[in-house]
């Protein structure tokens, strides 16, 4: 009851007072605030091994697994490679990743920083244009309620139903392949961005509100940092999207890059390489995806 | 003496999808500069409604509410707001969350240095000088509240309102702030109006007390005169004739005459 808590004398041990607080800061921080809402890093303790082999282990138990596997199969021959076939012709590879010998042999270097570079423009332009249209359909009703349909159905369609859109129109694989990554990436973007404009607290506008914030501090200082976290996701899971589309995109437009690469060596019946490509495209994809979350986290804030 | 703000025949229906919510009807106020009104009434009793029309951050369907000699049509920083829930923007420090509303205000006229020094000294006011660079996650729900009230100060609003600023706080917690908000009150003689369900918060902060009727189409029940000289202490409080009374009639209105009756929903 509130009565009770009435009579109760003051307790000056719980909260300090006003002006104890101010002088003593560090005091006051420790009697009010437990440590574990403080993100001061812990005391450096020794080395805790039982969780690190926890943490070790099973990763590299699991794919210490797949290559055992993967040897057993390939014992008795045939015309998939051994594990240690791959491994040798993926130090040949990598030995000289930056070799030209005409448009259509190139080292692996260079293609994976072909489809890279085709994918940081699509997405770009992805980024460039998805994110502010984000912004409009979350914060109009009428835009939102005229795009939706749309993106609910385009959204679906299979990155490679694109590509001859982008043939017809572009009369040149590159920009085809580019369109494609567009298209396809700019989805996620869009609707994050819409759905974190929409769940901006209604409590933070009206503060806007309150403090009659111009229109400009409104969109720097209250609605980006709100939606922030959500237009990261969206690149996250666009980003993902891009990579996962350009190597169908490449084997079908040709050119220099890991998709068009597979295609070839599967051609030249390598299947090694064929291997090879699939653990690079897998560890290209992770590193994108890390990268991303590492920024992503670089940008959340607490609520509470 | 004119009354400082006003409030006139003010009546709310919120149109929703489920139809037309009556939420006030016929409030009439007056209260005077410098005075201190708590609204207190059961959930759904319309107090957080009337405390957005104060603010400007609703319209009445009609009436009028005019403060200061002007209609209120749009929130702003004369009517500063303590939310329930703090509303402190999460990614920008303690000072910073004061300092935009210091420069929403003072801006114009003054260099950032001085705006710099009013965050400072509203932040002390409320004693949160030692947390200035931290951000909201980092510190207790009373201090959040406390750098709410800050925000709010630095304004130099010409009315505080608060919802139930208080309400979401443990109770020891709550009676340290109920004391310091008398304090700084008294020092800076600024006009509240505070909406609680707590009485005895009510009591011990209020000059009047607005009793509200249950909703739906709320409106004021009585008006008390609280009438306990200032400064209040709070332990001496308990065995004032006065307060004992007051606190009665606020609980014979709330749980005697108007007693709520939880609706299905």
């Amino acid at each position: 009851m509130v009565s009770a808590v009435f009579h109760s004398p003051s307790d000056p041990v719980a909260v300090p007072a006003p002006a104890a607080a101010a002088g003593r800061p560090a005091a006051a921080n420790e009697a009010v605030m437990p440590a574990a809402a403080r993100p001061a890093k812990p005391p450096r303790d020794p080395i805790d091994w039982r969780g690190l082999a926890l943490r070790v282990l099973p990763p590299v138990l699991s794919i210490g697994l797949l290559i055992g596997l993967w040897a057993l199969a390939t014992m008795k021959g045939g015309s998939f490679p051994t594990p240690a076939a791959t491994f040798d012709a993926a130090v040949k590879l990598f030995a000289d990743p930056f070799y030209r010998n005409g448009p259509n042999d190139q080292g692996i270097g260079w293609n994976i920083l072909n489809s890279l570079g085709r994918v940081g423009m699509g997405f770009g332009l992805a980024a460039v244009v998805g994110i502010p249209l984000g912004f409009i359909i979350g914060r109009f009703e009428f835009a939102n309620r005229m795009v939706s349909p749309l993106i609910a159905l385009l959204k679906p369609v299979s990155p490679l139903a694109w590509l001859p859109i982008g043939l017809l129109a572009f009369k040149s694989a590159n920009p085809a392949a580019i369109w494609t990554i567009f298209i396809c990436s700019i989805w996620p973007m869009v609707v994050n961005t819409a759905v974190g404009v929409q769940r901006v607290p209604t409590d933070y506008l009206n503060v806007a509100r309150v403090l009659k914030l111009s229109e400009w501090k409104v969109i720097t200082r209250i609605l980006l940092p709100a939606v922030l976290p959500y237009v990261l996701t969206g690149v996250r899971l666009s980003v993902g999207t891009a990579w996962l589309v350009i190597v169908a995109a490449e084997m079908l437009t040709g050119g220099v890059g890991i998709g068009f690469w597979v295609w070839d060596e599967w051609n030249n019946l390598n299947v090694a390489h064929i291997l090879i490509a699939i653990f690079v495209i897998g560890t290209v994809g992770l590193l994108l995806e890390w990268m991303l979350m590492s920024l992503a986290k670089h940008f959340t804030f607490n609520e509470d | 003496m004119k009354p400082f703000i006003q409030v006139q025949d003010a009546e709310m229906v919120f149109t929703t999808r489920k139809g037309r919510f009556h939420a006030l009807q016929n409030v009439n106020l007056d209260v005077q500069r410098g005075e201190f009104i708590t609204l207190i009434g059961h959930s759904g009793c319309g107090k957080s409604t009337l405390l957005n029309l104060f603010a400007g951050l609703l319209q009445p369907t009609s009436g009028a509410l005019i403060c200061d000699g002007r209609e209120i049509a749009a929130p702003g920083p004369e009517r500063a707001v303590v939310f329930q829930n703090h509303s402190l923007l999460p990614w920008l420090s303690c000072l910073d969350n004061v300092l935009l509303a210091v420069e929403s205000v003072f801006g114009g006229k003054e260099a950032s240095a001085k705006l710099k020094v009013r965050a400072r000294a509203a932040l002390e006011l409320v004693g949160m000088s030692h947390a200035l660079h931290k951000r909201p996650h980092e510190i207790s729900g009373g201090m959040k509240q406390r750098v709410g009230i800050a925000r709010a100060l630095a304004m130099e609003p010409k009315v505080l309102l608060m919802d139930e600023p208080f309400g979401a706080l443990d109770a020891l917690t709550r009676a340290k702030l109920q004391d310091e908000l008398l304090k700084i009150v008294s020092r800076t003689q600024s006009t509240v109006i505070m909406v609680t369900h707590d009485v005895d918060e009510a009591v011990l902060l209020s000059d009047r007390i607005v009793m509200m009727t249950n909703g739906p189409a709320a409106t004021i029940g009585e008006i008390l005169e609280v009438g306990i000289p200032r400064p209040r202490v709070r332990v001496e409080l308990a065995e004032v004739a006065r307060y004992v009374a007051a606190r009665k009639e606020v609980i014979d209105f709330l749980y005697t005459r108007h007693a709520h009756v939880e609706q299905a929903a």
